[in-house]
C-alpha cells in the first residue's frame, strides 16, 4: 500500500471542513466516539444534519483567542492507499499555514465554491502550490447543489482556473465537480451531475500516480550520522547513516563524497534487516564505502558524473514566516540545507511577488509576514544543492534567526548565485 | 524490491521516523527516550534500534514510574533493557511524593497519571536532558493532531500551541536556550493500525496483557478497571472474571480493558481494524475529565 501526503487549505466558509469530515465520514475513518461527539455538538447547537465540519473542530485554546493553529494533521486509508492530511487553516496566516502544510504534499487540494467562482483566495492557493511544487492539484469545485448541479457554472469555472494556472508551472491539474455536504462525488459518484465522467475525489486520490514524483535520477545522499559500533564484532564498522533524496544507490556504485572530492564505490548498502541491493528515495539506509576517507555529518555522497551544484551564492524564493522581524537585505541568519547548518547574509532583495497578480515589485525594500520575493544569499561555507524544481530535498532550506532561534524563512533554490 | 521503486507505507513510515531519530542524535546534547512498556513506545525503540544498527543506542531511556504497575510491563521493560543493552533510568512519582513535590490524589478515582508531569520535569533538569523522545501518535487525540515532530518547550516544560515554529520538507530545528528542551515525536504519523501491523511485521516482543487474558474487572464509567492494589472500588462495583484485553499501558489506577477474545496480533490487528472507538475514549479515564483534558496536561508539560 503506498502513501499519499495531501494539503488542504481554505478558510471556514469554503466547505473544507466538511469535505475533509465527509472523506473521513465516507471512508469509514470516523469512530463511534468521535461521531457522537459531534452528534452531540450538532444536536445542542439545534442543527439539522450531523454537522461533519465539527470533526476538524480545533482546540479550546483556539475556540477562546478565536485563533487558529497552523497545522493540524488526520489520518485515513483505503484498502488502495493510506492518506495523511496536513490541513490548514485560510485566513490572515494564510501564505505560511500553507506553504508549512504543503512542504512535503504529493497533492493539494483547492477549493472553490462554485457560486462565487475562482477567487482571490482559489489563486493564491494554486500560486503556493506551484512554488511548493506540489505534483498534484485537485480543484473541487464544491457546493454544486447550490447553483442546480449546472455543468456550464462548472465549465466556466474550469476554464478561468486554467486560464490562470496557464501562467504557473502545475504539472497535473484535476477539476471534480461535488458536493461535500451532500457527499456527491465525494466518495461516492453523485447522482445529479451524470454528465461528469470523471472520477470521484477518493477514486482520484487512491489512482493518482505519484510514483515517478521523486527524483530517481541524480543520486543524493546528505549524510547523516556516523555509525561507528566500536564493538569486538564490529571493530572496523564504519557506516555513513542518511536518508536518500534522490537517484538510485547500488552497492559497487562508485561515489564521490562532497565536499572533500574523494572518491570510493559503495561496498554495501546496509539496513538493520540486512543489507539491500539498492536504495532510493526516502529510504533510510547506511552506506559504507571501500575506501577509508574521511566523511562525517554535513556531507554528501553522489555520482562522479552527476554532481548537485557546489557554492556559497544561492539564487532563491524566501516566503517570510516571522511576525516579529523582516527579511532586509544585510540580515544574518541561520540556514538548515540537508543536513548541514550553515550562517548566511542576505546580499540583495531582487523583488517581493504580489501573489495575487504575481506582479514583480523591485522597490520592495524588505519582506514582511506571509511575503514572497527573491533574494541573493550568501553562505559562510559551500552548500551541495540543485534547482528546487529537480529536487525538493536538496533544493529547499530554512531560515532560522539566530537570537530566538525561531524559524523565520523557508527557501527554494533557484540556481547558484 | 519491487520494480516501480515504490516504499510501502509502512516502509515510508519507518523511514521518516528513523530520519527524526538519526537526526535529534546528530544535533542534541543529551537526547533521551521516553519508555513506558506501551505499545508505540516499544515500537519507538524498536525504531531507534534500527535506526543505529549495528551500534547500541546513543542515548538512554527513561522510565516516568507511577509506581502503579502492572507486573507484566514491568518484566517486559527489565527484559527489553537486559537485552538491548540500553541504559534504563527511572523518574519516579513516589520520589516527587517523597519530595513534596506534589501531593497524592485520594478517594476512589485517585491517580497518579497527573502526577508524572512533575516526576518527568524533574529528572530533566537533574539529568539536563535537552530532547525528549515520546511515542505520541497524531491520530490519538486532537490535541496532538496539531503538535510538531519537533515540539518546543520553555523552560518551564510548557507547550505553547500557538507559538510552535513551522515545521518544513524535513529540515527540523531544535536550536533552543539552556534549560529549554523539545519533546520529539518520531511516530507522529503512524496510526494504531499502523502501530500492529508493524508489531506483526517485525515480530516485536510486547507484554502479554495486550493479549486477551482471563482477569479480575469491575465496570466503571462503562470501562473495565482492573483489580490492583492501587485503585479503590466502589459501592456497587463488584469484581467479575472477563476475557480483556489492554489497548493502551499507562498508570494501572486509570487504563482500563476492553474485552476481547483476541488472543493473537492477527486477531488483535482484526478486532482494531473493526472497531470503531479511539483507543483513548475507550481506554483511558484520565482523557475523560474534561473535554480539553489532554490539550490541558500538555501544556503543562506532560508527554
Amino acid at each position: 500500500m503506498e502513501l499519499l501526503r495531501l494539503a488542504t487549505a481554505g478558510s471556514v466558509d469554503d466547505g473544507k471542513s466538511t469535505l475533509i469530515g465527509r472523506l473521513l465520514y465516507d471512508s469509514k475513518s470516523i469512530f463511534e466516539d468521535q461521531l457522537e461527539a459531534i452528534e452531540a455538538t450538532s444536536t445542542q447547537r439545534g442543527e439539522e444534519h450531523v454537522n461533519l465540519a465539527l470533526l476538524t473542530d480545533g482546540l479550546r485554546a483556539e475556540r477562546e483567542q478565536g485563533i487558529t493553529i497552523d497545522v493540524a494533521h488526520r489520518y485515513f486509508s483505503t484498502p488502495r492507499r493510506k492518506f495523511i492530511i496536513g490541513d490548514t487553516p485560510g485566513h490572515i496566516q494564510y501564505t505560511r499555514n500553507m506553504v508549512t502544510g504543503a512542504s512535503t504534499a504529493d497533492l493539494t487540494i483547492v477549493l472553490v465554491d462554485a457560486r462565487h467562482g475562482v477567487i482571490e483566495q482559489s489563486r493564491r492557493h494554486a500560486f503556493i502550490a506551484s512554488l511548493l511544487r506540489i505534483p498534484h492539484i485537485v480543484v473541487a469545485i464544491n457546493k454544486m447543489d447550490l447553483v442546480d448541479w449546472d455543468q456550464e457554472v462548472f465549465e466556466r469555472i474550469r476554464r478561468d482556473f486554467t486560464d490562470f494556472a496557464t501562467k504557473l508551472d502545475v504539472p497535473d491539474l484535476t477539476f471534480i465537480p461535488m458536493s461535500a455536504l451532500l457527499g456527491d462525488n465525494v466518495v461516492d459518484r453523485s447522482a445529479n451531475m451524470s454528465w461528469y465522467e470523471g472520477a470521484t475525489l477518493l477514486h482520484h486520490l487512491e489512482e493518482v500516480h505519484i510514483s515517478s514524483d521523486r527524483n530517481m535520477v541524480d543520486v543524493r545522499f546528505p549524510v547523516q550520522y556516523v555509525i561507528r559500533p566500536q564493538s569486538a564484532e564490529y571493530h572496523d564498522y564504519r557506516g555513513y547513516a542518511g536518508t536518500v533524496r534522490g537517484g538510485i544507490m547500488k552497492p559497487g556504485d562508485e561515489v564521490v563524497v562532497l565536499p572533500s572530492g574523494f572518491t570510493s564505490r559503495i561496498s554495501s548498502i546496509d539496513t538493520a534487516d540486512g543489507p539491500v541491493d539498492e536504495a532510493f528515495s526516502p529510504m533510510a539506509v547506511t552506506i559504507r564505502i571501500e575506501d577509508d576517507i574521511d566523511v562525517s555529518r554535513g556531507d554528501m555522497l553522489c555520482r562522479p558524473n552527476n554532481q548537485p551544484m557546489v557554492g556559497q551564492d544561492i539564487e532563491a524564493m524566501i516566503c517570510w514566516m516571522s511576525e516579529a522581524s523582516q527579511l532586509k537585505p544585510n540580515a544574518k541568519l541561520a540556514l538548515k540545507h540537508t543536513t548541514k547548518w550553515v550562517r548566511t547574509l542576505v546580499k540583495e532583495l531582487h523583488y517581493r511577488l504580489d501573489i495575487n497578480s504575481l506582479h514583480r515589485d523591485e522597490t520592495a525594500t524588505e519582506l514582511g509576514l506571509n511575503e514572497i520575493g527573491r533574494v541573493k544569499l550568501r553562505t559562510t561555507q559551500p552548500l551541495f544543492f540543485d534547482e528546487y524544481r529537480r529536487n525538493r530535498s536538496t533544493g529547499s532550506f530554512i531560515l532560522v534567526d539566530e537570537a530566538t532561534n525561531i524559524t523565520v524563512g523557508a527557501g527554494m533554490i533557484i540556481s547558484a548565485g | 524490491m519491487s520494480p516501480t521503486y515504490q516504499l510501502s507505507d509502512v516502509a515510508a513510515l519507518e523511514s521518516e521516523s528513523i530520519h527524526i531519530i538519526r537526526e535529534v542524535a546528530a544535533e542534541f546534547e543529551r537526547p533521551v527516550m521516553l519508555f513506558s512498556g506501551g505499545k508505540d513506545s516499544i515500537v519507538m525503540l524498536h525504531l531507534a534500534l534500527k535506526a543505529f544498527a549495528p551500534a547500541r543506542i546513543p542515548f538512554p531511556i527513561m522510565h516516568v514510574d507511577t509506581g502503579h504497575n502492572f507486573d507484566e510491563v514491568i518484566e517486559y521493560r527489565d527484559r527489553r533493557v537486559a537485552e538491548t543493552g540500553v541504559r534504563l533510568i527511572v523518574a519516579s512519582v513516589q520520589e516527587a511524593i517523597d519530595r513534596g513535590d506534589v501531593v497524592e490524589e485520594t478517594g476512589p478515582r485517585a491517580s497518579r497519571n497527573g502526577l508524572q508531569t512533575s516526576a518527568l520535569l524533574h529528572a530533566i533538569e537533574e539529568h539536563r536532558f535537552d530532547a525528549l523522545f515520546g511515542g505520541a501518535r497524531r491520530d490519538e487525540e486532537k490535541a496532538r493532531a496539531k503538535e510538531r515532530v519537533y515540539s518546543f518547550r520553555d523552560e518551564f516544560g510548557q507547550w505553547d500551541p500557538k507559538g510552535q515554529r513551522p515545521e518544513l520538507w524535513n529540515l527540523y530545528n531544535g536550536r533552543h536556550a539552556m534549560g529549554e528542551h523539545f519533546r520529539i515525536f518520531p511516530i507522529s504519523n503512524w496510526t494504531e493500525l499502523d502501530i500492529w501491523h508493524y508489531i506483526r511485521d517485525e515480530q516485536i516482543d510486547i507484554p502479554e496483557i495486550y493479549l486477551a487474558h482471563s482477569r479480575n474487572v469491575f465496570l466503571r464509567d462503562n470501562m473495565w478497571l482492573a483489580d490492583t492494589p492501587y485503585i479503590t472500588r466502589m459501592e456497587g462495583e463488584e469484581l467479575e472474571e472477563r476475557q480483556v484485553r489492554f489497548r493502551t499501558i499507562g498508570d494501572a489506577s486509570c487504563t482500563g480493558a476492553v474485552e476481547s477474545p483476541a488472543d493473537t496480533i492477527d486477531k488483535v490487528i482484526e478486532e482494531v481494524a473493526a472497531t470503531r472507538i479511539t483507543e483513548r475514549g475507550a481506554t483511558r479515564a484520565d482523557d475523560r475529565r474534561t473535554e480539553a483534558a489532554m490539550e490541558d496536561r500538555k501544556k503543562e508539560g506532560y508527554f
